[in-house]
């Protein structure tokens, strides 16, 4: 096994564990009142009804199956266009969203 | 009393499984296997047809001849399976109940989901060699490419044999090389991924012979449509090309779709990555490319589910716990060109490493070699005589050996 990366990152003036690129390593860390603050960290400066939706979606997509989807994935569980994500989530929607719902990399990338 | 397990799919996995249980069960099993047509194709084979290196038909055997005696073969489309009847509806209006089922429909291409793919070009200037008629198009259009842009794109994850478009990229380098064309010939390689490939060593390693080959890299582009002679990604990016060689999304197979319960947005199966059950029901399985396991989908990964998933389907069928556990364990050879290949060796919790296989004294690892490419050659017959029939490979096994690998100096990510 190969030792992770481990950074300390304060969120909604809780200390969490996340790694190089910025991911939970630890998702029971995170809360919904981290979320303004982990949106405008990636850009994102108003967050709308289909940010939040698709948060959540990511969220419970990962207390599902261990992983949130990719976005292809989540284009279809959500019914939202990949085009319309990539509007709301600028430089990759299913990495942006996973690291705003708090939740390791997607595995879609194997 | 008789009971019946029912095999969907009769390739890499679905023929390895069905040959290890017709061996290791009493003949009160009986075994089905359904595929759609009889026409089994060595994968592997597919990335050398466009180089002129293999042959389109000496890549094609007959499924049923895959298959061992007192295995019944039905060569029929499925239309759905039922979970609450536990019954295969089939194409034909057949229908086929089963104490066990085996999902080994393997991954489906679907270029026609990039708008713009199959348009007019496809087959012109847009190509894959991930099909026999594509590697064949392709091998005609290469024939005569000698300047211009070359670019090769995997439009998203997942998709079958992740270092297949790399290796494709190498041996363009070479062909063009041998041709004498190379200094006219742009390569460009474009990916989804943030890297060469995703596991970070491997990454690295891969990615220093891109560049060192003279491939430019794209990353983090998720194709959005094909223009005319373009890539246009969601974020608005554009990649020119002259010569387009494509990795289409994949999916799992349209019946997987129609069967509620059966699989997930993709049509793949979700299984639990250790014991290869599905998470649909209790008596369904799934193996190879068709289950979602955070896996590369490879044969090498089939081939070491299919040791796991034949003594868990024993155990089920015999009311016993399932404890057979699979490890993720994925062994390829990556061609790299001019005759030479490297081989990685990986599993869920272990990245590739160099090193070397099976153990110090064995093939080196992350680095090329031409004992490496005289591998990757042999494995077809290896393919065809050992691993479907269901034969162990000697000295490689379903569990990764952590003999003889390096471990990093420093420390990187995990592998997820």
């Amino acid at each position: 096994m190969i030792a992770e990366t481990v950074l300390q990152r304060t969120v909604a003036g809780v200390t969490v564990d996340v790694n190089g690129e910025g991911f939970f390593l630890h998702p029971e860390q995170w809360s919904e009142a981290m979320v303004p603050e982990l949106a405008a960290a990636e850009g994102i400066a108003t967050l709308t009804e289909r940010h939040w939706q698709l948060i959540r979606l990511m969220r419970a997509a990962y207390e599902r199956d261990g992983t949130g989807p990719p976005v292809r994935a989540l284009s279809k569980t959500s019914g939202v266009p990949i085009k319309d994500l990539y509007e709301l989530f600028p430089k990759g929607p299913a990495k942006v969203a996973a690291r705003i719902a708090g939740i390791p990399k997607p595995r879609g990338c194997i | 009393m008789t009971r019946r397990i029912v095999v969907l799919g009769a390739g890499t996995g679905g023929t390895l499984a069905a040959n290890r249980l017709r061996r290791m069960l009493p003949d009160s099993v009986d075994i089905t296997v359904v595929d759609q047509d009889d026409v089994h194709v060595y994968q592997p084979g597919l990335l050398f047809v466009p180089f002129g290196l293999a042959h389109a038909e000496d890549l094609v055997r007959p499924r049923r001849r895959q298959l061992h005696d007192g295995i019944d073969f039905r060569e029929v489309g499925i239309d759905r399976v039922d979970l609450d009847g536990d019954t295969v509806h089939l194409q034909d209006g057949d229908s086929l109940h089963y104490d066990v089922l085996v999902v080994a429909t393997g991954a489906t291409l679907l270029p026609e989901e990039t708008p713009g793919m199959t348009g007019p070009a496809w087959n012109e200037s847009v190509f894959t060699f991930y099909s026999l008629d594509g590697a064949r198009a392709l091998q005609k259009r290469l024939a005569g490419f000698e300047s211009g842009r070359l670019v090769v794109n995997v439009v998203d994850m997942p998709v079958k044999c992740p270092v297949a478009p790399l290796e494709f990229c190498f041996l363009a380098d070479w062909f063009l090389r041998e041709k004498g064309v190379r200094e006219r010939v742009d390569i460009t390689y474009v990916t989804p991924l943030d890297g060469a490939f995703t596991k970070p060593v491997a990454s690295r390693a891969l990615g220093g012979m891109l560049e060192q080959k003279g491939v430019e890299v794209v990353t983090e582009f998720n194709t959005g449509e094909v223009g005319d002679g373009r890539l246009i990604g969601y974020d608005g990016r554009e990649v020119p090309f002259d010569l387009a060689v494509v990795v289409p999304l994949h999916g799992g197979a349209a019946y997987v779709g129609r069967s509620p319960g059966l699989g997930d947005e993709l049509n793949f199966v979700p299984t639990d990555e250790h014991t290869l059950q599905s998470r649909a029901r209790p008596n369904v399985f799934a193996l190879g490319d068709a289950a979602n396991v955070p896996i590369s989908k490879a044969g090498s990964v089939t081939h070491f589910e299919g040791e796991v998933l034949s003594e868990n389907v024993r155990r089920f069928l015999a009311g016993e716990p399932l404890d057979a556990a699979y490890d993720g364990h994925a062994n390829c050879f990556v061609e790299t060109g001019f005759h030479k290949a490297l081989l990685i060796d990986f599993n869920y919790d272990t990245e590739p490493l160099p090193g070397h296989f099976p153990a110090r004294m064995g093939l080196p690892l992350l680095k090329e070699s031409h004992l490496n490419h005289l591998g990757k050659l042999m494995f077809q017959w290896f393919y065809w005589h050992t691993l479907l029939p269901g034969r162990d490979i000697p000295g490689i096994g379903s569990a990764m050996p952590h003999g003889g690998k390096t471990l990093p100096a420093e420390p990187t990510e995990a592998v997820r």
